[in-house]
């Protein structure tokens, strides 16, 4: 009946809050969700499992501060060009994680971090290819994404 | 009901304004540098001050600002930035892709090739060894 119960849910919460809560927009908004995710479910996409759901709400935090924190750096190098040279280069990266839904995660979580850019990943070695603007220590780097929120995103992902 | 601009609290005004001038101020900065960085691969991280924190300030002073002025609680707004968020990074990918095949198949820049993918692995792996080290 319901293949995909989270993303009917969010559909419906969406629809909701697009339009208004009403009696008739719930009615409208629930067909529309299910029919969604009939859909979705003829596209097959993997599962995501949670292993610890209440994990989320720390990764986001993270994410939220460490974004605030990028925001500030990559602005002060944008107003400082020349006068202060900034160190460009590529990184690459080896993954442990294998699910689909954590690599995407990660994926969003770096784009949407200034400063560091999801270039390439590769599923065949699960290396992926950066562009960081602030290449400085190049181990801490590393050490971010590896230990602060790979290890995370296995946790959330079983 | 909606009232006038000029009826919310002080407090309220405040905060609206503060959230407005970071996020708009951010994306006019990544506007700037998005126009002056020197590479692509730098000027792709330019925008994103307007994707991330610009997008959020914006959004966070449309929601104190109808929340408040309308007396009920508003956070449609969230959709933009979740909406954002997510595909931000499909255009981004295409983009540098599109980058880095080009740039591989002219052979400009010092971009790392993978074509020859077992000589460039463990030329990859002794060099973030040697340097971790």
């Amino acid at each position: 009946m319901l293949p995909y119960p989270l993303l009917t849910l969010s559909l419906i919460l969406m629809w909701l809050l697009l339009n208004g809560f009403t009696p008739g927009h719930l009615v409208l908004g629930i067909l529309v969700a299910v029919f969604a995710s009939w859909a979705m479910a003829s596209l097959r996409p993997d599962r995501p499992r949670f292993a610890k759901w209440y994990l989320l709400p720390k990764l986001f935090g993270i994410v939220l501060y460490d974004i605030v924190k990028s925001n500030i750096a990559v602005a002060l190098i944008i107003l400082k060009i020349g006068r202060r040279s900034h160190n460009p280069g590529f990184l690459t990266v080896e993954l442990d994680i294998e699910n689909h839904v954590a690599v995407a995660v990660l994926a969003v979580v770096l784009t949407s971090t200034p400063g560091s850019a999801w270039l390439e990943y590769d599923s065949n070695d699960r290396t992926v290819l950066l562009h960081v603007l602030d290449l400085d220590n190049e181990a801490q780097w590393r050490d971010m994404i590896k230990n602060r929120y790979e290890k995370l995103l296995m946790e959330i992902f079983a | 009901m909606i009232q006038p601009a000029a009826d919310i609290p002080v407090w309220a005004a405040i905060a609206v304004a503060f959230f407005l001038l970071v996020g708009s101020g951010l994306a006019l900065i990544g506007a700037i540098g998005f126009l002056r960085l020197p590479t692509f691969y730098e000027r792709i991280h330019a925008p994103t001050l307007g994707t991330s924190w610009g997008i959020g300030g914006v959004m966070l002073a449309s929601m104190i600002f109808f929340t408040v002025s309308s007396g009920r609680l508003v956070f449609h707004e969230i959709l933009i930035g979740i909406f954002v968020t997510v595909t931000t990074p499909i255009t981004f990918m295409l983009l540098a892709r599109a980058a880095l095949h080009r740039d591989r198949a002219e052979g400009n820049g010092n971009v790392p090739d993978k074509q020859n993918k077992s000589q460039v692995a463990t030329d990859v792996l002794v060099g973030s060894g040697s340097r971790d080290v």
